[in-house]
C-alpha cells in the first residue's frame, strides 16, 4: 500500500511538473541562442488564459493548445523584434511585457473565470503503462505530459547531434564567430526565440487544460519566475533543466506531504524550502571547486565537471550587427 | 587562384581606412601586408574575406569580378581569414568548432569529422585533442584549429592577421613551416603583420600600407631600411642605452612562492635596485605573470617574503603596495587596465580619489595636459575603447603617478608597431633615470635583450638566476626559454 502511495505521488509530481518542463525547455532554447525572454511569468499566464478560453469556445482542447502556442510565439516575437531589430534592452522589454501580459490575461479572461471547461483526456499508453512502477509513474497521464517528454528528448538531440543545434549554440556563444561560419545570426535568433516562446505558451495551456484546470485571476502567477530560475539551475542543458523542473515539483509535493507531520513548523517554511534549496544548488554549481575537480579526481573529474558545470551562453543578451 | 584588388575604398566615419588600395596576389605565394597600427591592413583583410563591405572598388578572382556579402560567400569562393583574435567559440570543444558550419546535413557526423580533423592535424604536425574545450587551448593551438578548419572548407587563399601575436616560439616555427608547405601546395597566403623580421623571413613579396594607401611593393630579398622607410616615411636610429648608476636595493624577494591550481612557482629570489630594468622571459604561463602579480601586491605569497623600499609587505593589502609607489600595467588593457564605457576625462577624475565632489574643470585640464604630453590621439571626451592599442597604452602610462618606485608592465608593447613601441620605451627609460625600477615581460626576445639590465627566465614555474642582459643574445635567450641550456 505504501509503495502505491509513493508511485502515486511520483506520478503526480511528473504530471504537475510538465508545464515547468515546457517553459524551462522553451526558455533554454531562447537563451541558448542568446535572447533572454524575461516575460515568462506573463506569457504563461496569457497563454493559459487563451488556451482555456479557446478550448471552451471551440470545444476542442487542441484548438486551445495551438492558440496558446501562438500567443507564446507572438510575445517572443515582440521580444525578438525589440531586441534584435529595434535594439532595445532585453531586461526592460521583458519586464514590461510580463506586467502587460498578466494584466491582459485578467482583462480578457474575465468571462472565463471559474467556469467549467474542457480538459485533456486521460490516456494511459497501452503496454508501457503495464511496466511495474515506471509504467504508472510515467505512462498513466494525458497527451501533454507525453509531449513534455518528447520536448526534452528532441531538444537534447537538437543541441547535441544536429548541425542546426550546433549553429544555435554558436550564435548564442559568439555571434561574430557564427557569422564568420556562414550563419544568419539574426534569422537564427528570431526563429529559436519564437520556438522557445511557443513552448512557453504550451506551458500555459498545460496549466489550464491539464495541471491546474480552468482559469482564475492570476492563475499561474509565479511559475514563470521559477522556470527562469530552473534554466539557470539546469545550466542551460535540456536534460538538467527537465531534472530541475521535476526536482522542484518533487520538493513541492514533499513539502505538502511532510507538512501534516510537523504541525509546529509554519507552512511557509515548506513553501519556501524548494527556493532555498535551489539557491544552495546554484551556489554549488558555480563554486570554484568544480573548476578544480579534474585535479582532485584525475579519472572522472573532467566528466563530472562537464555534468556539474553550467555556464551561461557567452553571447546572451549580446547584440549582433554585421558591418 | 589569382586575386586582384582594384582601388579599394573604405571609410569609418571620418577615418579613411582604405583610400584606394590596389594589390595583386599570385597563386601559391606568401604575400606580406606590412604597415604600422592603423595603416588599414586589417580593414583590407576583412574586405577581402567578406567581413566588411567596401565603399567602392573591385575584387577580381581569376580575372572575374566578385563581391562578397558575408564571410560565408568568401569562403565559398575559396578565401578564408584567420583573425588576430581567433573567431572561434570558446565554450564548444575542438570537434564542435571544427564541424560548425562545415556541412549542410541535419545530423552531425562526429566520427567522420574527427577522422578528417586528426588527418589534417597529422599532416601539419598539430597536436589538437578533438574533445578538449577550446577555452583550454593556447592562442597558438586555437590558430591551428582555425587553419585546419579553413583547409577542410577548401579555401585556396588564406589571410592571416598578425598571426604571431601571443603564440610561443615553437608554435611560430610550426606556423611558418605550415605556411611554406601550404604555399607549395598552391595555396596563396596573405600574411598581415607589422613585424619586419617576420615579413623578411617568410614572404616572397610585400606590400607596405601607410595611412590607408599603398606605400610600395617590394620583392624579396628585402632591405630592412627600405621597408622601414616605406612603413613610416622616416628612419629610426637605434637608441644607445644610457649609462645609469643604479640606486639602492628596492625590491627584495626572499624565497618567495606563489601558487595557483595551475602552477606553483617557488624559490624566487630577486633583488632589484632603483633604476634597474628587469626583463622576465619565458613562454606564456610559465610563472612570470605570477611573479609580477605578487610584486604588485595582487596575489598573496604562499611562502617567503617580499619587501619594497625596506618595508616588509608580505601578504599586506594591495593598498599598501600602492602607497609605497608600486604600479602595475596589465597586458589586458581594456579588461584590467582601463574602464570601457568611460571617457579619458573620467579616468583622470578617478585618479583623484580623495575628493568627494568632482572638479570637472580640473579633470578636463589634467586630461588635456596628459593627452598632449603623452601623444594620445583623442580628446578628454573620447571613450577609452575607441582608442587604438597604442593610444590605450599611452593613456595608461599617462595615468601613472609621477613618482613611482616600482613599475611592473605586462607586455608593454604587445600589438604595437615600431613607432609606438619606441615611444613607450623612451618614456619608460626616462622614468628609470628618475630612479624607478622596472619589471616587464615580453615575448619579443629582442625587446628583452635591448632594454633589460638583467633578465630572468621562467620555465614551467622555475625561475632562473638573473643573467646580465649584455651577455646574452636573443638566440641564446630563446634556448634558455626552451629549457635547452643553462
Amino acid at each position: 500500500m505504501a509503495e502505491s502511495l509513493v508511485v502515486q505521488t511520483l506520478a503526480s509530481v511528473v504530471a504537475a511538473s510538465s508545464p515547468l518542463v515546457f517553459a524551462g525547455i522553451g526558455e533554454t532554447i531562447s537563451e541558448k541562442v542568446g535572447v533572454t525572454n524575461l516575460s515568462l511569468d506573463g506569457s504563461i499566464m496569457l497563454a493559459a488564459m487563451t488556451g482555456f478560453a479557446l478550448a471552451s469556445l471551440s470545444g476542442s482542447v487542441w484548438v486551445g493548445i495551438v492558440g496558446a502556442m501562438v500567443v507564446g510565439a507572438l510575445i517572443a516575437l515582440i521580444i525578438a523584434v525589440s531586441n534584435i531589430s529595434l535594439r532595445q534592452d532585453q531586461v526592460a522589454v521583458g519586464f514590461v511585457l510580463t506586467l502587460l501580459c498578466a494584466d491582459l490575461s485578467s482583462f480578457i479572461g474575465k468571462p472565463f473565470v471559474r467556469i467549467p471547461g474542457p480538459s485533456m483526456a486521460h490516456m494511459p499508453i497501452p503496454g508501457l503503462v503495464q511496466i511495474p512502477i515506471l509504467g504508472p509513474i510515467f505512462f498513466n497521464h494525458d497527451m501533454l505530459v507525453y509531449l513534455s517528454y518528447v520536448a526534452i528528448a528532441l531538444t537534447s538531440i537538437l543541441f547535441k547531434h544536429t548541425q542546426p543545434g550546433l549553429k544555435l549554440r554558436a550564435v548564442g556563444e559568439r555571434p561574430e564567430a557564427a557569422f564568420a561560419r556562414g550563419i544568419n545570426v539574426n534569422r537564427c535568433r528570431y526563429l529559436y526565440t519564437m520556438l522557445g516562446g511557443a513552448l512557453v505558451g504550451l506551458a500555459g495551456a498545460t496549466y489550464s487544460l491539464s495541471v491546474k484546470l480552468g482559469w482564475s485571476y492570476r492563475h499561474t502567477a509565479g511559475f514563470g519566475w521559477i522556470a527562469l530560475a530552473i534554466v539557470i539551475f539546469g545550466g542551460w542543458n535540456p536534460l538538467r533543466v527537465a531534472f530541475g523542473a521535476y526536482l522542484f515539483g518533487a520538493l513541492g509535493s514533499l513539502a505538502s506531504i511532510l507538512q501534516p507531520s510537523f504541525p509546529n513548523v509554519p507552512t511557509q517554511v515548506f513553501q519556501a524550502a524548494p527556493f532555498a534549496l535551489m539557491i544552495l544548488t546554484l551556489l554549488l554549481v558555480n563554486a570554484e571547486f568544480i573548476e578544480r575537480l579534474p585535479l582532485y579526481m584525475p579519472k572522472f573529474g573532467n566528466a563530472l565537471q562537464r555534468i556539474l558545470q553550467g555556464k551561461p551562453p557567452a553571447g546572451l543578451g549580446k547584440r549582433f550587427e554585421s558591418d | 587562384m589569382h586575386i586582384e584588388l582594384q582601388n579599394i575604398h573604405k571609410s569609418f566615419g571620418t577615418v579613411h581606412a582604405n583610400a584606394g588600395i590596389s594589390l595583386e596576389i599570385r597563386e601559391g605565394t606568401i604575400q606580406g601586408l606590412l604597415g604600422e597600427n592603423g595603416a588599414g591592413k586589417t580593414t583590407l583583410a576583412k574586405i577581402l574575406s567578406g567581413y566588411q563591405r567596401m565603399d567602392s572598388g573591385n575584387i577580381l578572382i581569376d580575372h572575374k569580378p566578385v563581391s562578397f556579402g558575408s564571410p560565408a560567400e568568401a569562403i565559398r569562393a575559396g578565401i578564408g581569414m584567420l583573425h588576430q583574435d581567433a573567431l572561434d567559440i570558446p565554450a564548444l570543444d575542438v570537434l564542435d568548432n571544427f564541424m560548425l558550419g562545415s556541412d549542410t546535413s541535419l545530423f552531425l557526423s562526429p566520427r567522420q569529422a574527427k577522422l578528417k580533423l586528426l588527418d589534417l592535424c597529422q599532416r601539419f604536425g598539430f597536436a589538437l585533442d578533438p574533445n578538449t574545450s577550446v577555452n583550454k587551448l593556447t592562442v597558438g593551438e586555437r590558430q591551428q584549429l582555425e587553419i585546419v578548419r579553413l583547409l577542410a572548407l577548401g579555401v585556396r587563399v588564406m589571410i592571416l592577421d598578425e598571426p604571431t601575436t601571443g603564440i610561443s616560439s615553437p608554435q611560430k616555427v610550426l606556423l611558418f613551416r605550415t605556411l611554406h608547405r601550404l604555399a607549395s601546395e598552391g595555396i596563396s597566403i596573405i600574411f598581415v603583420s607589422h613585424k619586419l623580421d617576420e615579413i623578411e623571413q617568410l614572404c616572397s613579396e610585400v606590400t607596405v600600407l601607410r595611412q590607408g594607401t599603398v606605400a610600395g611593393s617590394v620583392q624579396s630579398p628585402f632591405s630592412t631600411s627600405e621597408l622601414v622607410m616605406l612603413m613610416f616615411g622616416q628612419q629610426f636610429s637605434v637608441s644607445p642605452r644610457p649609462g645609469i648608476t643604479l640606486g639602492e636595493p628596492l625590491l627584495e624577494l626572499d624565497d618567495a612562492a606563489v601558487s595557483s591550481y595551475r602552477l606553483n612557482v617557488a624559490h624566487m629570489n630577486l633583488s632589484v635596485r632603483a633604476g634597474e630594468v628587469i626583463g622576465l622571459a619565458g613562454l606564456e604561463g610559465s610563472g612570470q605573470q605570477m611573479l609580477m602579480r605578487a610584486c604588485a601586491g595582487i596575489t598573496p605569497l604562499a611562502h617567503g617574503k617580499i619587501s619594497i623600499h625596506n618595508h616588509d609587505l608580505t601578504n599586506r593589502p594591495y593598498q599598501e603596495f600602492l602607497q609605497l609607489g608600486v604600479s602595475f600595467v596589465p597586458a589586458a588593457r581594456l579588461e584590467e587596465g582601463l574602464l570601457p564605457g568611460m571617457t579619458l576625462k573620467e579616468h583622470f577624475a578617478l585618479l583623484n580619489g580623495s575628493e568627494f565632489v568632482i572638479n570637472w574643470r580640473q579633470a578636463e585640464e589634467i586630461a588635456q595636459r596628459q593627452i598632449s604630453e603623452y601623444n594620445v590621439v583623442g580628446t578628454p571626451d573620447t571613450l577609452v575603447q575607441s582608442l587604438s592599442g597604442g593610444n590605450q597604452q599611452r593613456a595608461l602610462l599617462a595615468m601613472l603617478r609621477p613618482e613611482l618606485r616600482l613599475l611592473i608592465l605586462e607586455h608593454p608593447t604587445r600589438g604595437l608597431d615600431i613607432g609606438s613601441s619606441r615611444w613607450i620605451w623612451e618614456h619608460l627609460l626616462k622614468r628609470r633615470e628618475q630612479g624607478t625600477a622596472i619589471l616587464f615581460t615580453s615575448t619579443d626576445l629582442d625587446e628583452l635583450v635591448e632594454y633589460s639590465d638583467r633578465i630572468v627566465v621562467f620555465s614551467s614555474g622555475i625561475m632562473s638566476a638573473p643573467v646580465d642582459a649584455r651577455q646574452v643574445s636573443s638566440e641564446s635567450l630563446g634556448y634558455m626559454i626552451g629549457g635547452k641550456s643553462t
